[in-house]
């Protein structure tokens, strides 16, 4: 048993925690590597493993980076699992931003894919997908006479249009309408539920390392707060009353990190394993991010509730975290069905 | 024990529903309803039509031009305007200074500013809070130096509601700094447009500009400003307070919230049902129904016994605290109900444009209203400092 990372794990964090803070752009997260840890050796990366992501999004969320990096992990994987090896090059030094287009409007968390293609044009609409206002390659899911399939699609052609609105996360969302926009057919003729599947395990992986790394900057904010904030002649973390508070939120904030654990290590096992590690971890990870927000802000008092004050974009994107992949509920049903399945 | 109220009580909740049935603008309750911030003119607009029919200072004594209701009636008529989607009332006037001049005031104050209050000439805001002096607001610093007839006044208040529209301040100021905090506070009342003051928007996360900051520098305010007597300061703050609580509960708001709730449960699908079927969702939402319905009863107790005459005292924290849990829950019921779409986050904080949420009506406010509501366990006193009184006042401890 070995719960440490390997040598390359901590050094790509390490470097890459001291870019984050140094305000890196695109063009130099993908020189350091971010991208290429995304991927496995075949594909073109140098990694691709659940530690690998892991490691790679707890340093983006410790950041509250919002550059699209797990769109274009998510979209690349994607391209990656249709052969689209150029493509995947591209994505990998950083001049592919792909993202994913997948969800659609009025499904909640379930993903029913209505829209369809025929021959080289796809119609429909897909709903809050993440990043496609700065994607210069949308990969789509659509139904065809093979049932559900992926496409490649430019997101300035004729008949693609995005209405886009700041997020919750930070970063922005859109809704795209295809109305006979020109879509290129990629990947197998089946199987695409299968590799959706399994990359959006690895988002939602993901998106909770994102999430305990925002967790951890929330929690030093907080602590730093507590010992210099001082009401009533001392520091108000000398009242056992927000000791206590703070307390239980690092035994929370644990937990989730066990259960981003959890499914790192098993992001690679049978898909049913790990749809059962996914909808765990999504579910406290979910339930944790709500509550680090609620408690930080209180633990502050006012100032918290001010924009001027760094934790607020943080608070959203905790927020954020159970409206995206299924919430808390969502993988509740879903691990409880699992379980009784099996 | 009867829980039930009176028949004078049942034809008063009739009176008033009749009355805002036909005198409540619709485009008001429309944005009441769809959280969008009123401006000046709304707000006065309403003042203006309670107002006309007396029932604008249901709180103060008749021969001030108030109702005189009692705390029964309070409860009906703030219940019903609630669930009406009425704006609410100012209270910096109403609630909070005017029962302090009643109190306290010279009878030259109170003839001046009262009528004012009622009319609309003055917009009142509360200068309490100081950046360093929250919770432990008797540290406050600003400062009030007797120059003549006229005090100078030196500082920073916070958290100024509405201040933006407001045309005088009441504020806490610091007139002895050689005695313990709280016996060297006075009651000042300040306008706005007096050199020296300065207003700034202080943004909050839901991107709303509720808030300010009011920098007073070299502020000079004639003495006949002072409130009491010089150094009365806290006494006038700790009185105004236990009017600040009335309707602290928000038993109102969180029905009306609750409904709102289940519409967008009955929109929303999930599962090709409706998510007010699902039985997770369903449970979440009859959990936090059944506690407002407890809720409600305690907080009529409370009302009851304060109408036959019991001082308001520390039940005021714990309907503040369970008042505020409830509201909190409900919004954030609302807030998973609207499911993905809490993801599209709109906000002049975050963009500085005015981009609309491209989902359904109901979607947009979701997320906003939950982050905004967290003030609630916040201000007036956090939900700590009420954990603290009732362990203090009532337990002993």
């Amino acid at each position: 048993m070995d719960f440490s990372l390997t040598e390359e794990r901590r050094m790509l964090a390490d470097s890459l925690r001291g870019t984050l803070k140094r305000g890196a752009d695109w063009s130099q997260l993908a020189e350091l590597g971010v991208l290429g840890a995304l991927f496995t050796e075949d594909e073109g990366g140098f990694g691709g493993g659940g530690f690998d992501i892991a490691v790679v999004f707890e340093e983006l969320g410790r950041a509250g980076s919002t550059a699209p990096i797990l769109d274009a992990g998510l979209a690349g994987g994607l391209l990656a699992d249709c052969c689209e090896t150029a493509l995947v090059e591209r994505v990998i030094d950083g001049t592919t931003r792909p993202a994913f287009a997948h969800d659609e409007p009025g499904n909640r968390y379930d993903a029913t894919v209505r829209s369809r293609a025929s021959g080289d044009t796809i119609n429909g609409a897909k709903s809050m997908v993440v990043s496609a206002e700065v994607a210069n390659l949308l990969v789509v899911s659509a139904q065809d006479q093979d049932g559900l399939s992926l496409f490649a699609v430019e997101p300035g052609a004729k008949g693609v249009s995005l209405r886009t609105v700041p997020a919750l996360s930070g970063g922005q969302v859109s809704e795209i309408t295809f109305d006979n926009a020109p879509a290129r057919r990629i990947g197998p003729s089946t199987g695409a539920a299968r590799l959706i599947e399994y990359r959006l395990a690895a988002a939602t992986l993901a998106l909770c390392a994102d999430a305990l790394g925002t967790m951890e900057t929330v929690k030093e904010m907080t602590l730093d707060y507590l010992r210099t904030r001082k009401q009533f002649g001392r520091p108000i973390g000398s009242f056992q009353a927000l000791q206590h508070r703070m307390a239980d939120l690092v035994i929370e904030i644990e937990q989730a990190r066990s259960a981003v654990i959890n499914l790192a290590g098993h992001l690679g096992a049978q898909p049913e394993q790990r749809a059962l590690h996914v909808s765990a971890t999504k579910n406290i990870v979910g339930r944790t991010a709500h509550l680090v927000a609620e408690e930080s802000i209180q633990l502050h008092g006012g100032i918290a509730m001010t924009e001027s004050y760094a934790l607020g974009p943080l608070a959203r994107r905790l927020i954020a975290v159970d409206h995206r992949f299924g919430d808390e509920d969502w993988h509740m049903e879903r691990f409880i069905a699992l379980r009784t399945a099996s | 024990m009867d829980l039930s109220y009176s028949a004078e009580d049942i034809a008063f909740r009739d009176e008033v529903r009749r009355f805002l049935r036909d005198k409540l603008p619709p485009e008001l309750a429309q944005k009441v309803r769809s959280h969008t911030l009123l401006s000046k003119d709304n707000f006065e607009r309403w003042h203006a039509i309670l107002n006309e029919r007396g029932w604008l200072a249901g709180n103060w004594p008749k021969a001030f031009g108030g109702a005189e209701w009692n705390a029964v009636q309070r409860h009906i008529f703030e219940e019903e305007c609630a669930l009406a989607d009425a704006p609410r009332i100012i209270p910096f006037g109403l609630h909070m200074l005017g029962p302090v001049l009643m109190k306290f005031g010279t009878k030259a104050q109170q003839d001046h500013y009262l009528p004012r209050i009622l009319d609309g000439t003055d917009w009142w805001c509360q200068g309490y809070s100081e950046p360093e002096a929250g919770s432990d607001l008797a540290s406050l610093r600003t400062t009030a130096v007797r120059d003549g007839d006229h005090y100078v006044v030196n500082g920073q208040k916070t958290w100024t509601t509405l201040g933006q529209y407001a045309n005088k301040i009441f504020c806490l100021v610091r007139t002895d700094s050689n005695v313990k905090p709280q016996a060297g506070i006075s009651f000042l009342l300040i306008d706005m447009d007096t050199p020296g003051v300065e207003i700034r928007p202080i943004v909050l996360i839901d991107g709303t500009h509720e808030v300010n900051e009011v920098f007073l520098t070299d502020v000079r305010v004639p003495v006949e400003n002072l409130v009491g007597e010089e150094n009365q300061g806290w006494t006038i703050a700790k009185y105004l307070l236990t009017h600040e609580r009335t309707n602290i509960a928000g038993v109102g708001f969180a029905t009306a919230g609750l409904a709102a709730l289940k519409r967008i449960a009955r929109a929303e699908r999930a599962g090709g049902r409706p998510l007010a079927e699902n039985p997770h969702f369903a449970a979440r939402i009859a959990r936090v129904e059944m506690d407002l319905m407890a809720m409600a009863t305690t907080n009529l107790r409370v009302i009851a016994a304060a109408a036959a005459g019991a001082a308001p005292g520390v039940e005021s924290s714990m309907l503040k605290i369970k008042g505020t849990q409830i509201r909190q829950a409900i919004n954030d019921l609302t807030r998973r109900a609207v499911g993905p779409w809490a993801m599209a986050f709109p906000s002049e904080a975050v963009e500085g444009t005015n981009l609309s949420h491209p989902g359904p009506d109901y979607a947009g406010p979701a997320a906003p209203v939950y982050l905004n509501y967290r003030k609630i366990s916040i201000y007036g006193g956090s939900n700590e400092i009420q954990r603290g009184i009732i362990a203090k006042t009532m337990l002993g401890l």
